[in-house]
């Protein structure tokens, strides 16, 4: 239900028992999240794949690398009140999928290229 | 001797190329600019007031104060954009006028647009977020003040940078959404480019911010007992456009930066030779635009539904419907976008579809304008300004939105499509639906941020002169358009049969000129003569805003409202004059607020400095720029010191001050 803490909101930290993560956590997070970049990097630049290959690499290190950001920085899993994040996980999902489906549909059909 | 001549003449050409040159124009506007700027600093030394300025404003987290900077912004960049479209108009009045050259007109353009929709449009709707959202919510301030701060001085100082290049540089001219490959290094050599980048780029960040400010501010700081069937109405626009915010303005950030990416360091992300795909840009910008024309017009739906309501003394018919309609237009909005580009060859099925989607969001809009009709039936109707710019709105946007239904007809915009039936349409749902909107919005809420109300009369001037202009304008401009007049021409010939119509619609442009004169000149008056609100509710109105002083003290409620109701402060006073008891108010307690802070100016100018130094490829004056921004964050980050509490005394006192017992 809606709340109002006579504090406005602003700067309590500490206190409400949420975890944040260990820093070990933050360390696996940000180490995966950089092998995630480095490999679409060089799987381009130094042309490990062929071509059909290398969209698919680069699309599955994309998806990882969002897991990574969601579950290591994000905290997806930790957050109480698990309908908003529902909510907002679906909608970005929708949005994710509008962008890149939506895109790729249409510069299929786009005759002037 | 020679080696100084030399020095002077590098000197020269130095400036003659950092400076624009070469127009009467462009010295008049250097010579105000510099007036301007001498009078202002000449004014707050005279005064003693670098100080006040300091405390009360730069460094202000306050929300209602930062909401009075955005629309002070705004309304000064309404004037500028204003000019650009007056200059506009003038050129075109007669065939082969020899006003502004082909070039000038191209900046003047491309300014007038990016200035509208990004430095006018978007930050008055912020300041009247800022103003109203949180006393509508019964809460003491945004989620997040200090974001606040920074995403206000962000806009600032983006629109600064934008708005410096038509006197440092030179202006971007490659139409306000920057289609490449005109926008690439090839066709666009000039640094018009970058500033056109770099100013909405850090602008852009501001508004993200905003976005998540006030979507955390509506779900967590609701007054206890405001359910979400209790929210008000305008706040729950502004939800669905920050909604929207939150998934356009990411993508915007990405399409720019990429482009930047091409200028400067040669990517062919859009160059067709480097295998880029110019097409792609299209497809990415309109992911933004789109949502973007609803994220401006959704706050002023809201501003309708409360005046419609308030003024007719009646709950808002429908409610439920509207927050539907509203949050559904802001997912929908999203799967338009290429209505943009119909005729940009992607093929019948893509077309098919997008056609389809823009018809399905006709249809929330109709449902909300029958809500307001509705509303007002029976009802007891006072015709104030804010009430008469809302029924302007609703014959205007009908019309406007008669004729953006037939643009998404796709085969018949092959015809429509960038002729000055487009331009006559999008102005009549800008004009008639956005600016209309923040102007009812801006009269009704003008009391509570100022404590005094604008003169009704010369109001109505204004806004029957606005009006009339604004018919006279953009009527004409339909039917040159269906004779064949493509938009972003700078000279037609007599041969046309285009010059009556033009000669009307520049007519009209003035008339709305004139309009806006009369505006500054009702708020003048008003400020000179006004009559104070000494009510804190003149209006009669409904909702939780009105039940406080005007203008709000600095922690808006005394005591945290409790919420029983829908339109709550309408129905105390019901039951206050049906005899019954008012409400009981919980004991007074300390106040817990946010302190001021100097970080959001100085880190904003240090984005300002990097965007500046970029646009130039002056390395020297961005790296700076960078540190600058990595040390605020730092010091940001260390800085417990961050809140205070008001005591009781000083509660009391204030309140006292604004006639109410505690
Ligand atoms: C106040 C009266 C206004 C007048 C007389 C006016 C006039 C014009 C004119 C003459 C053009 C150029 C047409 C062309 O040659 O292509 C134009 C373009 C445009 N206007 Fe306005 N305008 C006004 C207000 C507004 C407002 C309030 C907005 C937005 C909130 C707006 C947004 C735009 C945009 C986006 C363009 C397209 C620029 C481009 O082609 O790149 N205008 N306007
Ligand atoms: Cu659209």
């Amino acid at each position: 239900m809606a709340q109002n803490h006579t504090i406005g909101g602003h700067g309590s930290h500490g206190g409400h028992g949420e975890h944040h993560g260990s820093l070990g956590e933050y360390v696996i997070g940000f180490i995966l999240s950089i092998v995630l970049t480095v490999i679409p990097i060089l799987a381009v630049v130094d042309d490990w794949f062929g071509k059909t290959a290398t969209i698919a690499v680069l699309l599955i290190t994309a998806a990882l690398q969002f897991a990574v950001q969601l579950l290591f920085f994000m905290h997806l899993r930790e957050e109480k009140g698990p309908r908003y994040n529902l909510v907002t996980l679906i909608l970005g999902l929708i949005v994710v999928v509008v962008v890149v489906y939506g895109s790729i549909w249409i510069m299929d059909h786009n005759k002037m290229y | 001797m020679r080696g100084e001549a030399s020095v002077i003449d590098q000197i020269k050409d130095f400036a003659s190329w950092f400076f624009v040159s070469g127009d009467p124009l462009i010295y008049g506007a250097d010579v105000a600019i510099a007036l301007t700027t001498a009078a202002i600093i000449f004014v707050l030394s005279y005064f003693g007031k670098w100080g006040w300025l300091w405390r009360e404003w730069l460094t202000t987290v306050d929300h209602k104060r930062v909401g009075i900077m955005y629309i002070i912004a705004a309304l000064l960049m309404l004037f500028r954009g204003g000019v650009d479209a007056l200059m506009m108009r003038t050129q075109l009045v007669f065939p082969d006028m020899k006003f502004l050259s082909p070039e000038h007109y191209n900046e003047v353009f491309t300014t007038h647009g990016v200035i509208m929709i990004l430095f006018m449009a978007m930050p008055l709707m912020f300041g009247l977020f800022n103003i109203a959202v949180p006393l509508q919510l019964g809460a003491r301030d945004v989620a997040f003040p200090f974001l606040n701060s920074l995403s206000f001085w962000l806009f600032f100082f983006g629109a600064m940078l934008f708005n410096m290049s038509f006197v440092i540089g030179g202006s971007p001219n490659g139409g306000w959404l920057s289609y490449p490959p005109l926008s690439e290094l090839t066709g666009s050599p000039g640094v018009g480019e970058d500033f056109y980048i770099w100013g909405i780029q850090v602008s852009g960040i501001g508004s993200l911010m905003t976005g998540i400010n006030f979507i955390v501010t509506i779900v967590k700081m609701r007054a206890p007992g405001m359910t979400w069937s209790r929210v008000p109405i305008f706040t729950w626009s502004v939800l669905s456009s920050c909604i929207a915010i939150i998934v356009a303005f990411p993508v915007l950030t990405v399409t720019l930066a990429l482009l930047f990416l091409d200028r400067f360091l040669g990517a062919h992300f859009f160059t067709m030779d480097g295998g880029g795909n110019a097409m792609m840009y299209v497809n990415l910008i309109w992911m933004w635009g789109h949502p973007e024309v609803y994220i401006v017009v959704l706050p002023a739906f809201g501003i309708y539904s409360e005046v419609v309501a308030t003024f007719s003394k009646k709950r808002l018919f429908g409610y439920g419907s509207m927050v539907f309609a509203m949050l559904s237009i802001s997912i929908m909005a999203y799967f338009t976008w290429l209505h943009h580009f119909f005729t940009m060859g992607s093929g019948a099925n893509v077309n098919i579809f997008f056609a389809i989607s823009t018809m399905i969001i006709a249809i929330p809009t109709g449902v909300k304008i029958f809500n307001w009709l509705f509303t007002m039936f029976r009802g007891r109707i006072s015709f104030t300004t804010p009430m008469m710019w809302t029924l302007a709105f609703i014959p205007c946007f009908v019309v406007g939105g008669m004729t953006g239904v037939m643009l998404s007809v796709a085969p018949a915009d092959f015809q429509f499509h960038n002729s000055y039936f487009l331009i006559a349409h999008f102005h009549q749902v800008l004009i008639g639906g956005v600016a209309f909107g923040y102007f009812a919005g801006l009269y009704y809420w003008w009391p509570k941020m100022f404590g005094f109300k604008l003169n009704e009369t010369i109001g109505k001037w204004a806004f029957w002169i606005w009006n009339i202009g604004f018919y006279v304008c953009f009527m004409p401009q339909y039917v040159v358009g269906l004779d064949g007049m493509t938009r972003r021409i700078n000279s037609y010939g007599w041969d046309t049969g285009w010059w009556a119509m033009n000669f009307t619609s520049t007519i009209g442009g003035f008339l709305m000129g004139i309009g806006f004169l009369f505006q500054v000149w009702q708020i003048a008056h008003s400020i000179k003569f006004m009559e104070k609100d000494t009510t804190g509710d003149p209006w009669g109105a409904r909702t939780l805003e009105w039940s406080i002083p005007s203008p709000a003290p600095l922690y808006n409620f005394a005591t945290t409202p409790l919420v029983t109701d829908r339109d709550d402060w309408w129905e105390e006073k019901e039951r206050i004059a049906a005899g019954k008891m008012p409400k009981e108010k919980p004991k007074l307690e300390p106040i817990h607020m946010p302190k001021n802070s100097p970080i959001p100016f100085i880190q904003s100018i240090c984005w300002f400095t990097v965007g500046f130094g970029l646009v130039f490829h002056w390395l020297w004056i961005a790296i700076p720029g960078f540190v600058g921004i990595a040390l605020t964050l730092l010091a940001h980050s260390f800085n417990y010191d961050t809140d205070y509490y008001i005591p009781v005394d000083e509660i009391r006192q204030t309140e006292a001050k604004a006639g109410r017992g505690v």
